[in-house]
């Protein structure tokens, strides 16, 4: 768990949010572009998961491991949820769910970084 | 929109789904406090994050199925939340030891929580009636 990891993450999820954005400006439907983009984060954070998980167990620093892990699952959890929710809704605003979720999975990886280096601890 | 304006649809969509986030936040925050951190002369905080939690679930959950009497108490009661913790927390900081959404205005969430409860209001008075758009 190092600074190019969390703001990698922060910065892809980002620019996924920007994606998304665009097709709530434009009144894009939530498309086959948009999933992918989304499925390649989720395959990341799942990759994070797995990774900050083996790196928690290994590390000497002290981090909150219950803290650390939470915030891996909701990182996981967060992008399936929100397009399960987005794709329901027809109108632009669908689209517009993705965007908060990503823009979340950024803030989220940013705190990680700071619960990693026990900042909150 | 259909004729019957729903607060769970169109940009409510969006709303339903930050209220959701910060459900989590207060209430995932409020469990990891009370498990690992409550002492008897710092509840306040500890306290205050589990009625954030509780406000937000019920808030999302009335956003989401549509019951507006439950929504429009329950952001009200977000709104004070807000304002009233974010005043003291600031007047008196030995209150707060900890932090919990509501303090400073919410600060550490981008302000997001002192915004949101006008956006549910303001969504709520939009989506009434059935006669508007």
């Amino acid at each position: 768990m190092t600074d190019p990891v969390a703001y990698g993450i922060a910065v892809l999820a980002v620019l996924v949010a920007g994606f998304a954005g665009w097709h709530v400006v434009k009144r894009r439907e939530f498309g086959n572009p948009l999933f992918y983009a989304v499925s390649v984060l989720e395959v990341v954070l799942i990759v994070m998961l797995v990774g900050g998980s083996v790196a928690l167990s290994q590390t000497s620093r002290e981090v909150d491991g219950v803290l650390f892990i939470s915030y891996l699952l909701t990182m996981v959890i967060i992008p399936p949820a929100a397009v399960v929710w987005g794709i329901a809704e027809k109108s632009r605003w669908g689209t517009g769910v993705v965007v908060v979720a990503m823009l979340t999975v950024a803030a989220l990886s940013i705190r990680l970084l700071g619960i990693w280096e026990g900042i909150y601890a | 929109m259909p004729d019957r304006p729903d607060t769970s649809h169109g940009f409510g969509r969006v709303l339903v789904a930050v209220y959701a986030i910060f459900a989590l936040a207060a209430s995932a925050r409020s469990i990891v406090q009370l498990i690992t951190e409550v002492e008897s002369d710092t509840v306040v905080p500890y306290v205050l994050s589990a009625f954030a939690g509780v406000v937000y679930v019920l808030a999302t959950y009335a956003l989401a199925v549509n019951r507006r009497r439950l929504a429009l108490v329950t952001i009200g009661i977000e709104l004070v939340g807000v304002i009233t913790v974010g005043i003291v927390s600031l007047v008196d900081e030995e209150l707060f030891p900890d932090q919990t959404v509501w303090s400073d205005f919410g600060r550490g969430y981008l302000f997001i929580p002192l915004v949101l409860p006008f956006v549910g209001l303001w969504w709520l008075r939009r989506t009434s009636g059935p006669e508007q758009e």
